[in-house]
């Protein structure tokens, strides 16, 4: 059995690959007629920064015991997931453009590890992923395996009672392996967060419920890298990153505007997009 | 049934170090033994069933083996997606354990009876449905649970059932047991009316009526074999269970006859209505109310032969 391991790319190279998973994702959207682009689009700098530096991983055997795990409890990001994990080496990015005659592996959302590999969990119903990630996290410490586990969540995921429960039950068993980034890009599906179901004080409800907590630039690959860096462990504690997200982040007509949960966009607006980005 | 399910939990701690048992703040001291013996294979979720749940899937696809523990409508309708996404989708072989099957907890009221469990856990692509009748079929069910690969729903009563057994039986998942032989009328039970059955025959035995008892405590997968043989013999079958009428055991076996397009044999349903029971009482007399009482079965069988 090999090693899981990490890829530890520096700053700059992390933030010219999250340009060109921005890119990809796009072009996808419209190739695959893949919603969401919105949510895609705010968690990207995050999971580059999971993918490409923390996570130890290994693509030639995805069901390595040793491997860290992640855990897309917003589901609704799978088609950013999906072109995360090609480019990190799980399956060829082609697999994505291949006619699949309605037999596909490549939904709106993650499908189980049994049908595709590097995903750790089929989600996609909100507030499955992370009480999912708390049995992984003990599952480690039982096995007495020093992996980690990290649980995607959307500020508007927080709505659901689930959540709350496993937050509790994370911290009453101190599990200090476990960390939940929450993407805070201030909407959900058809209104503002805050205006739907008050989150906020939302660090501090995390705080109080008995996490360590911070709050960062969810974009600043700076900022990503040395708050996980600097986990706090051996406290006896779950982590939790509140990141300051916007919602369509990177392209001037998407960023901020809700319409981007559902819109597909047409070829035009593809190329502008990349243009915009700066991948041709 | 719940004594029997918590010594054989603690019998089989040791031999299995993937066993971890899961628990919805229920069972006071039920589990001192098991936590003395595994302190750290045992959690109190609390009072959240839904997060429960999604743990046990989580530990269930890396390498465990959970066992949730609370009472019937929370570990199964209170956290039904949890069940059919996280346990079920992943194919996580977690074992759900259900205590208080029908009206066990007909004293505590429409909240606490559990009628529809066995209907909905069975409509789920992989989980087996398993309802002991007794103690010594609990542990039998508890350790073939074991061997399976996928989920299973194991569907107890409370305590102090009578054992209808005399041993621990030696018990194949989706094969019916014969509790009783007799040539002129079927009677097959599931779960905690098995006893039921069996007081029946009894009856019907003083009324020159021999009966034969099958004990399916597999409602799925379902023992088609067993079933095949019954309709070619017994021009009545009745079906008795603790549960709705709907989507139980009578429900599984009618599909099952539809399906084979053969409508030879009567059923007949011993079974709850689609109501719920606003009258609390003990759990006898809501089965009397309900007509589930060997009396009326026993009258039952005689009007229709």
């Amino acid at each position: 059995m090999s090693t899981p391991e990490a890829l530890k790319l520096p700053v700059s190279e992390l933030e010219g690959i999250a340009r060109d998973i921005r890119a990809e994702i796009i072009a996808y959207s419209n190739h695959a007629k893949l919603p969401h682009l919105g949510s895609c689009l705010s968690c990207v700098d995050i999971l580059t920064c999971l993918y490409f530096h923390f996570l130890k991983l290994d693509t030639t055997d995805s069901t390595n015991p040793k491997r860290d795990r992640f855990v897309l409890s917003k589901g609704h990001g799978a088609p950013a997931l999906f072109q995360v994990l090609a480019r990190r080496g799980f399956y060829p990015q082609a697999d994505l453009y291949k006619p699949d005659h309605g037999d596909g592996k490549f939904g709106e959302h993650p499908p189980v590890p049994q049908d595709l590999p590097g995903i750790e969990a089929a989600t996609g119903s909100l507030g499955h992923g992370l009480p999912m990630g708390l049995g992984m996290a003990l599952a480690g410490r039982l096995n007495k395996f020093p992996y980690r586990v990290f649980a995607l969540l959307s500020d508007g995921e927080c709505n659901e009672g689930s959540i709350w429960e496993a937050a509790l039950f994370a911290a009453a068993q101190k599990l200090d392996n476990l960390c939940v980034i929450v993407d805070f890009n201030k909407w959900q599906a058809t209104g503002r967060s805050e205006e739907v179901l008050a989150l906020n004080p939302f660090v501090e409800k995390w705080q109080s419920f008995g996490w360590n907590t911070c709050r960062i630039d969810g974009h600043s690959m700076q900022d990503l890298l040395s708050t996980i860096e600097g986990w706090p462990s051996g406290q006896g504690k779950p982590f939790a990153i509140i990141a300051d997200t916007v919602k369509g982040k990177g392209v001037s007509f998407m960023e901020d505007d809700n319409n981007w949960h559902y819109r597909i966009p047409t070829e035009d607006e593809v190329a502008q997009a990349k243009q915009e980005l700066g991948v041709l | 049934m719940r004594n029997a399910f918590a010594d054989e939990m603690t019998q089989l701690v040791d031999a299995d170090p993937r066993l971890v048992l899961l628990s919805g703040d229920i069972g006071n001291r039920l589990f001192d033994r098991y936590k003395e013996k595994a302190p750290d294979r045992f959690y109190n979720c609390g009072v959240a069933e839904a997060n429960m749940m999604g743990v046990a899937a989580g530990l269930g696809m890396n390498g465990f083996r959970p066992v949730v523990y609370t009472i019937t409508p929370f570990t199964t309708t209170r956290c039904f997606e949890q069940i059919r996404v996280d346990v079920c989708y992943h194919e996580s072989p977690v074992i759900i354990v259900g205590t208080g099957a029908g009206l066990s907890y007909a004293q505590l009221g429409p909240t606490h009876h559990s009628l529809e469990d066995i209907a909905i856990l069975r409509t789920l692509p992989g989980m087996a449905v398993l309802c002991p009748c007794d103690p010594l079929e609990v542990r039998a069910c508890l350790r073939s649970a074991l061997k399976r690969e996928g989920p299973t729903y194991i569907r107890l009563g409370k305590k102090g059932e009578p054992e209808l057994h005399s041993t621990i039986p030696t018990l194949e998942i989706g094969k019916a047991i014969t509790m009783r032989p007799g040539d002129d009328v079927c009677l097959v039970g599931t779960g905690n009316v098995v006893s039921v059955a069996l007081e029946a025959a009894e009856d019907l035995k003083n009324h020159g009526i021999a009966v034969r008892i099958e004990n399916f405590h597999s409602v799925k997968p379902l023992d088609e074999s067993r079933l095949s043989e019954l309709v070619e013999k017994y021009k009545v079958i009745g079906i008795i269970e603790e549960h709705s009428k709907i989507g139980g055991l009578y429900s599984a076996i009618s599909e099952w006859q539809s399906d084979r397009m053969d409508g030879g044999t009567r059923l007949l349903s011993f079974s709850l209505a689609d109501e719920f029971i606003h009258r609390v009482g003990t759990q006898q007399q809501a089965r009397e109310r309900a007509k589930l009482t060997a009396a009326d079965i026993s009258c039952a069988l005689r009007e229709a032969l």
